[in-house]
């Protein structure tokens, strides 16, 4: 039988022609904040004030919105790496094979994050580190900037205590927590392509914490940094040349509005399969879908799963030289601008395929849903990990690693449980 | 094994160095080149026959070519006057320090280009082909479907599709092919997993013709960089690092004018290409150096082509002064950056990518942008692609001859430059393997016709040129082989 539906009532506080049109197409019919809306597409200031406790409101059973109310779990930088190292620990105090470490004292399995300390309660062990590699640069970086807003490089301590004296306090955090920084080493030895650096954008959708629930888009994108990548110390200043945030690379001289800089991840995977072997490549890949896996399951016991939330994430990965994959930063709110007609296109189908998910059929939603939608839905995600499918024991959800094609994923069963192998999932 | 021992006998000495030679690989080494020298030369001629004729048999097709380049010459040299540039130029010693400072980053420069232009486009050089004329051959006839109705008016022999079929029998239906039967919904086990594992035997011998047999089915992503450095006989040897090495310092100390028109053409295509943009860098220290490579002379002897001659300031027509100018022989022309482009996704070492390049280019480019009988030359390629039109999408051919949108208009810039910049990567490399395969561009015009064929529904209801163009505009979801295979096992002949 068929329930005639309502037109899902939407709101959204970004104004982007890819959300909007994706909302058009579907039929659904736009309200104000005000009213009674189904779907509301919100920015994370919104965000905060709909679960806050000052401001908050109840959300009924029809409605949906697009952040959990405590991403910021995941996507500031401090706390991700709180996070992470909290979650390190316990797998190790719970003697989990996945905390092993090896003879220098370094998480085998675990290690995907530049070490990164969190001044000023850290001021102290990252004098330490530093001055265990003095020629080591590092990375300053703003807790709740993005788009490479306030970021800087250093690679002597007196630049930052240049830095907290010119400030108009003396510590590094000032009374709002905006302002805290992290820093990060710097990693200095990144894969470098024609010469150039690069990092990779991935977006992947998260439905549900508890069970885990995530996907990965297949379209990944790489973005080059438009001037020659130089570890020299005189360039540090140049943005240009180490940051590859399009928001900063857009205003360099070589922009090009073509390709906007980007390539796409099949391309990656052509060129590093053809001059570095499939077996490695691979393996990268692989390692790029475990990384991402653990940094969810790290934050999955302190995420509010308000089962009126999904999340699409924008995942930035450095490789190093040695093609190690590294997480610099997972954003709540992954850019929707597009810098170029392909980049339209793509971030059209993300939505696209992000609503098909979490919004079953376009119709009028029940939060109480099983959030588990067919295959036919996907579109261009794949399934990254489905703890319940994982724990049940399923049938073998692998999915051949095929040049060009999939993002090499090789199925999701439990980590807890086996033996980490890390070049199959099996 | 040395063959430095008391033992060695004379009596045995000869079979002893064949052993020798088998055993440390020098045979399979010489086997390799040998193999080389035979792809590349054409077979020796009558023992009467003048050295043109080697270069190319037919009388009009030679002096067609020298009138083209007569005018390509008369280009380069009034843009030369007109902008008060000299052809050659020693480079200051401030200029040199710069440009060795900067050489892995040249696409940072941006030197003022708006004067220059290329020298010609692949539509000049479509213009030239379609007025060559054979002169002992009247065709008074109106043109009608008994004859050719396309752009290309010279009687060269061509294949027809059951001698194709023939010739590129390993693309037949039952014959497992990369491109197709190693894609997701097919168990690797069927296929792919075995091709892999003779690539990787096949790279173990080093035996160039059992690479070249090979590749016919396609390379796998890993193998393919080796499988072609096999099949050319590129092995970038300390020899080879060093010559590059010298070419490279040629580069620093002269400029050319040609140097204008190579940054030129990769500002215009390469660096706005979605796949080869990242490049760009490695795109000019392949070209400067090759403009400078005077080995690349010695591929003019089987080519229709003859490189232009400059002379010294002040010296016009002295013959102890004329130097072969650019120093290659190679006038680049706009789009040219776009063979090299590709071969970046193989090697990212610098002497390497140059080598493939270049063996590349006097192996098969050189015959896409010469007149020349060849049958991979582009006029062949031409006809070629057009009598399978003509002959197996009639309908089609007339429709769009009718309308104005002759079918060589549009799929000529697709041959010019092997497809390069049209196709998506992947597919452009699978292309090139059967390149490599079978030593023959004649892929180059099946494909174009396979082209015109998919997208034959859509074009029969356009009515203007500008319409064809636009349904053909965009090949970059094309899969190459799945198309060729239809076109050519498939169709109804």
């Amino acid at each position: 039988f068929r329930i005639m539906a309502g037109k899902v009532k939407w709101v959204t506080d970004i104004e982007k022609s890819v959300l909007i049109n994706n909302f058009e197409k579907r039929g659904w019919i736009q309200v104000a904040e005000n009213e009674d809306w189904n779907f509301y597409w919100m920015s994370v200031q919104t965000i905060r004030n709909v679960f806050s406790v000052e401001t908050g409101y109840r959300l009924s059973d029809d409605q949906i919105v697009n952040h959990f109310p405590n991403h910021y779990e995941l996507t500031r930088k401090d706390l991700m790496v709180k996070n992470i190292k909290r979650y390190r620990k316990e797998l190790e105090k719970e003697g989990s094979p996945l905390a092993e470490k090896d003879e220098n004292g370094k998480y085998i399995y675990l290690d995907f994050v530049p070490v990164t300390f969190m001044p000023p309660a850290d001021y102290n062990l990252f004098v330490e580190e530093f001055r265990k590699n003095p020629s080591s640069t590092w990375i300053m970086k703003p807790c709740g900037k993005a788009q490479g807003k306030g970021i800087f490089l250093i690679n002597k301590l007196s630049q930052i205590k240049k830095w907290s004296r010119d400030s108009k306090t003396s510590s590094f955090v000032s009374q709002s927590s905006k302002e805290a920084y992290v820093i990060s080493l710097y990693i200095n030895n990144p894969l470098l392509i024609g010469g150039k650096k690069f990092d990779l954008r991935l977006y992947v959708l998260v439905s549900t914490y508890r069970p885990l629930r995530c996907y990965m888009y297949k379209l990944g994108f790489c973005r080059f940094c438009t001037v020659k990548y130089t570890p020299s110390t005189s360039e540090l200043d140049n943005m240009f040349v180490h940051l590859t945030n399009v928001a900063i690379q857009k205003h360099g001289d070589d922009y090009n509005h073509i390709h906007g800089g980007k390539w796409t991840v099949s391309n990656l995977r052509l060129y590093l399969e053809s001059t570095r072997g499939k077996e490695v490549t691979n393996k990268l890949f692989d390692e790029i879908h475990w990384i991402i896996v653990q940094s969810l399951k790290a934050v999955a016991p302190v995420m509010n799963n308000d089962k009126h939330c999904f999340e699409c994430y924008g995942y930035d990965i450095i490789i190093d030289d040695k093609l190690k994959p590294w997480l610099i930063e997972v954003n709540a709110s992954p850019s929707l601008t597009s810098s170029t007609a392909n980049d339209r296109i793509l971030k059209y189908n993300l939505i696209n395929d992000t609503l098909n998910i979490a919004v079953p059929n376009g119709e009028i939603p029940d939060c109480k849903w099983n959030k588990s939608p067919p295959k036919e839905v996907l579109g261009n995600y794949e399934v990254l990990y489905d703890e319940e499918m994982a724990q049940s024991d399923g049938p073998d959800r692998d999915m051949r690693s095929r040049s060009g094609q999939t993002t090499g994923m090789k199925g999701n069963r439990a980590r807890d449980s086996g033996k980490p192998v890390l070049t199959t999932w099996k | 094994i040395s063959l430095h021992k008391p033992e060695i006998k004379l009596e045995s000495l000869k079979e002893d160095i064949k052993d020798f030679l088998k055993v440390s690989g020098w045979e399979k080494k010489l086997q390799n080149a040998v193999y080389s020298e035979l792809n590349v030369f054409p077979s020796p001629c009558h023992p009467a026959a003048p050295p043109e004729h080697m270069k190319e048999p037919l009388a009009y097709m030679r002096k067609a070519q020298g009138s083209w380049e007569k005018r390509i010459l008369k280009s380069l040299n009034s843009m030369c006057t007109e902008l008060s540039i000299p052809l050659a130029q020693k480079r200051p010693a401030s200029e040199q320090k710069e440009l060795l400072n900067k050489w892995n980053e040249m696409g940072t420069d941006e030197p003022d280009l708006t004067l220059f232009r290329p020298v010609y486009a692949p539509k000049d050089f479509l213009e030239v082909l379609m007025n060559l004329r054979n002169p002992n051959y009247e065709n008074g006839e109106q043109p009608s479907f008994r004859n050719h109705l396309g752009l290309i008016q010279v009687p060269l022999k061509v294949k027809d599709i059951p001698e194709l079929k023939e010739d590129f029998s390993e693309l037949g239906l039952n014959i497992g092919q990369l491109g197709i039967d190693d894609s997701t919904q097919v168990p690797p086990e069927f296929f792919e997993n075995e091709h892999v594992r003779v690539g990787q035997k096949v790279l173990a011998e080093q035996d160039s013709a059992a690479a070249q047999q090979y590749v016919r089915q396609g390379c796998p992503t890993a193998l393919r960089a080796d499988l072609w450095a096999l099949i050319l006989n590129i092995s970038n040897q300390p020899e080879d690092i060093l010559y590059y090495e010298q070419l490279k310092s040629n580069v620093i100390q002269h400029n050319l004018l040609v140097d204008s028109l190579i940054y030129k053409d990769v500002k215009l295509t390469a660096s706005n290409d979605d796949y080869y943009f990242v490049f760009e860098d490695y795109l000019y220290q392949v070209l400067l150096c090759f403009s400078r490579d005077t080995s690349v002379l010695e591929h003019f002897a089987y080519s229709s082509a003859t490189p232009p001659k400059s002379y010294i300031r002040g010296k016009l027509g002295i013959e102890e002064y004329a130097v072969f100018y650019p120093p290659s022989g190679v006038i680049p022309f706009h789009g040219f950056s776009m063979y090299v482009a590709p071969l970046c996704f193989l090697y990212h070492e610098p002497s390497k990518l140059y080598q493939m390049f270049r063996e590349m280019y006097v192996r098969f480019f050189f015959r896409l942008h010469s007149i020349s009988s060849h049958p991979s030359g582009i006029v062949s390629l031409c006809l070629l692609f057009e009598t399978l039109l003509q002959t197996h999408l009639p309908q089609l051919f007339y429709h769009l001859r009718e309308i104005g949108a002759q079918p060589l208009r549009i799929s000529f810039k697709w041959m010019v430059r092997a497809f390069s910049g049209y196709l998506a990567t992947d597919q452009l490399l699978l292309l090139w393997d059967r390149i490599l395969g079978y030593n023959s561009l004649e892929i180059l015009a099946v494909l174009a016709a396979a082209v015109f064929a998919f997208r034959a529904v859509n074009l029969m209801e356009v009515t203007s040129l500008a319409a064809a163009e636009a349904v053909l505009a965009d090949l970059s979801t094309l899969k190459v082989m799945p198309l060729l295979q239809i076109f050519l096992f498939a169709t109804v002949t």
